[in-house]
């Protein structure tokens, strides 16, 4: 199923080579994975929608999409899994829906995370994105509802958001799909590292993360192969009660090797919710 | 450090224990605190301007639509005109329907007995399975066909949210927590979605309330029952200008004693096996959002409209057959549906209802949505075959052929809204709890409450005259 208007206005003149393909849920392999986080109500289901052809229940509501659900899209003869995280609008308390996307950041290996940001509340969504940046420096930033920043006189500086943090940031209007192109082809660009991102983390207090820096390599020589020690560390050092519990019972090295497997009740789930 | 060296589990956490008594108490909240400080940084750095046009017009409407004054009645306003739109709508389309399908039904029946086709073949296939079908389609589509866009344009435009924070308080006090409510306008959907939904409740106890509470919101399969019944019942016993109205407010009437239940139940559930305190939430207000046209056609009549019509015809067509199986089997010179309707008439009647509508109702059991259509296969079956064809006849059939008082329509909304959840959302409640005690639970406790509730009422009335 081709649909070149998905593209968006701004690729009518596109080589063919760079033409997005929705793929649905029909995704046997595929060549690299992409989350997509954000807080709740930024428009992800949106994205996730225009993205992959499928018609995952769009409301504007927060706390709508509370599983993962999955799709995918070609681009450039590369085939990509798509993965709707719930909306949070941190990682770190202990709700089912926080959990969902905070595991799935950490041991699903996401070639590349793309945080759904709202620009007319971008503060806000800072705090989930700064978070993301913790776990992986694999980010894109999809700084979304352009038009309803407009509608209420915001100038976003999408540019100097993206200097500012150090990976790559793409305005978008989900809804009339645009910019979607420019998105794709940034995660395009970052999963093949042609896009290089250097997250800077100003924020990091020396203290802390000269104690962060001991605790790191005895994380992973307790639960080695694990995506984002540093990540566990700081949540050990924080006295994070899951995270302690997880990797007392050896959960952690579980997680990691359950998120890579496909998830099985996904296509159900899709069903039930596009029937509410 | 060497000798520290955490080899197990156990030695990281205690090191990290220590680590973090060595940075001191304040270094969490510092943590937290710099994250937030970082953000503000980068938002001022990259947002100008702000303040004009539409987000002081989203806040003066919030003003009015979240006031402690206003909100609620307002909301109730917007709920009626919604039923009141659905139930002048679907009148005239649903007599339509109706009378194409029997006339269809009669003409293929006619056609089929001068193929030489045998009587029980002809019924089987026409006056059973078909108009099995027939009922569900002509009572059910146009009234979803109304409803369910104007439903879709409420929750795209971002009202659902503002419904939950008008009735958060109300959620605090029975000891449940406020996000429960958006739980319930979910239920509205369907009982299902607002099963899974409850997922958004981080505390299990909270959780746990919403899932078991969330029958009592009558779900889209349920309303066409509930607008059918105040349509033929409590509007035909007001003046014709009035009736309509007389409808829609009935089924407000019917809404509100849902969300009565729900925070009854909820305050017994903390009170009892649920002990606890309410937890505090942040609930966000979303902006006001221009629905898209397209998007609500879809999602109103392909993913609701259509996916509750076809899983209502999916079970309404072996109902019917059913039915027409129970109806023309006889023994002793009675059909088997009138000797289970009779055996289970005292328990019905016990409770308002009679005999045939709790047949109904087992019959049904796979899904609420064909409760009211199998119930008038069984009279039709039973009774002689009449064609209905307006919501007068059916009214007539009904009250002069079955007895039925304003009592039984009253006693069957009751039992519509508080009985049992379907089968799909007993495997939901069971899916997302992993409990079979909890799942029982979510399945007989609003069945008891239901018989407690029609008895209750039935005694009463009937006692009172």
């Amino acid at each position: 199923m081709k649909l070149p208007h998905v593209a968006g206005h701004d690729c009518d003149n596109c080589p063919e080579s760079a033409r997005l393909d929705q793929m649905g849920v029909q995704l046997a392999k595929f060549d690299h994975l992409v989350a997509l986080a954000g807080n709740p109500n930024t428009g992800k289901s949106s994205v996730f929608n225009s993205l992959t052809g499928l018609r995952q229940h769009v409301g504007n509501w927060p706390g709508k999409t509370v599983t993962r659900a999955e799709g995918g899209f070609s681009l450039a003869g590369a085939t990509y899994k798509l993965v709707d995280l719930p909306g949070t609008y941190s990682l770190l308390s202990a709700s089912q829906d926080e959990e969902v996307a905070r595991n799935f950041i950490l041991f699903g290996k996401p070639d590349c995370t793309v945080v759904v940001m709202d620009a007319t509340a971008l503060e806000r969504n800072l705090n989930l994105a700064l978070q993301v940046l913790e776990i992986t420096n694999q980010v894109v930033l999809c700084v979304n509802l352009m038009d309803e920043a407009a509608r209420k006189g915001l100038d976003v500086d999408v540019r100097g958001l993206s200097r500012e943090l150090g990976v790559p940031a793409v305005p978008t209007v989900a809804r009339t799909k645009q910019g979607l192109h420019e998105l794709v082809s940034t995660i395009a660009g970052v999963v093949k590292g042609e896009i290089a991102a250097n997250p800077n983390l100003r924020h990091r207090n020396t203290a802390v993360e000269r104690s962060v820096d001991e605790l790191v390599p005895f994380v992973e020589s307790v639960a080695p192969g694990l995506p984002s020690a540093r990540w566990v560390a700081y949540r050990l050092l924080d006295g994070d009660h899951r995270i302690r519990q997880a990797l007392l019972s050896g959960e952690l090295a579980q997680l990691a090797q359950q998120q890579t497997a496909p998830a099985a009740q996904s296509r159900g789930l899709i069903a039930l919710e596009g029937a509410q | 450090m060497a000798a520290s060296q955490p080899k197990t589990a156990e030695e990281l956490l205690a090191r990290a224990d220590s680590l973090r008594r060595e940075l001191g108490d304040e270094f969490r909240d510092q943590m937290v605190g710099s994250l937030y400080q970082e953000s503000r940084r980068i938002a001022n750095l990259a947002v100008r301007g702000g303040g004009s046009g539409a987000a002081s017009i989203d806040q003066r409407i919030d003003r009015l639509v979240t006031s402690p004054v206003f909100g609620l009645p307002l909301m109730l306003l917007v709920l009626s005109v919604i039923f009141w739109l659905t139930i002048v709508g679907a009148n005239y389309p649903s007599q339509m329907l109706a009378r194409g399908f029997f006339w269809f039904e009669n003409l293929a029946a006619a056609q089929f007995e001068t193929w030489g086709s045998p009587w029980w073949l002809t019924g089987f296939i026409w006056h059973g399975v078909f108009r099995g079908l027939a009922w569900v389609v002509s009572v059910m589509l146009p009234p979803m066909a109304i409803f369910f866009p104007m439903f879709t344009i409420l929750e795209d435009l971002g009202y659902l949210p503002r419904v939950a924070f008008n009735l958060d308080w109300l959620f605090r006090r029975a000891g449940a927590q406020g996000k429960q409510s958006l739980t319930m306008a979910m239920g509205f959907g369907c009982n299902a979605a607002g099963v899974i939904a409850a997922r958004v409740i981080d505390s299990p106890r909270e959780r746990l309330i919403a899932i078991l509470t969330n029958n009592f919101v009558p779900c889209n399969g349920r309303f066409p029952t509930l607008i059918m019944l105040a349509t033929v019942f409590v509007a035909a016993s007001f003046p014709p200008a009035l009736a309509s109205f007389a409808a829609a407010g009935t089924v407000v009437g019917v809404v509100l004693i849902g969300v009565v239940f729900t925070l009854l139940v909820s305050w017994l559930l903390t009170q009892t096996v649920l002990r606890g305190e309410a937890s505090a939430f942040t609930l966000e207000l979303p902006p006001y959002r221009r629905p898209s046209i397209l998007r609500i056609l879809y999602t109103s009549l392909i993913d609701r409209t259509i996916f509750v019509l076809f899983r209502a015809m999916l079970t309404a067509a072996p109902a019917g057959a059913v039915i027409w199986v129970l109806a023309n089997i006889h023994s002793g010179g009675v059909s088997w549906a009138n000797h289970i309707s009779n055996f289970l008439n005292p328990f019905g009647s016990a409770i308002g209802l009679d005999g045939v509508i709790l047949l109904a109702y087992i019959i049904a059991i796979p899904a609420n949505e064909i409760v009211v259509p199998t119930m008038l296969m069984v009279y039709m079956g039973t009774g002689m075959m009449i064609e209905l064809d307006s919501f007068d006849e059916l009214r007539a059939v009904l009250v002069d052929q079955h007895g039925w008082t304003m009592l039984t329509a009253v006693c069957l909304m009751l039992f519509a809204l508080l009985h049992n959840p379907c089968a799909t959302t007993i495997l939901t409640i069971w899916k997302e709890t992993r409990s079979a005690r909890w799942t029982l639970v979510g399945a007989l406790m609003p069945l008891a409450i239901a018989f407690i509730v029609t008895f209750t009422v039935a005694t009463v009335v009937r006692s009172l005259g």
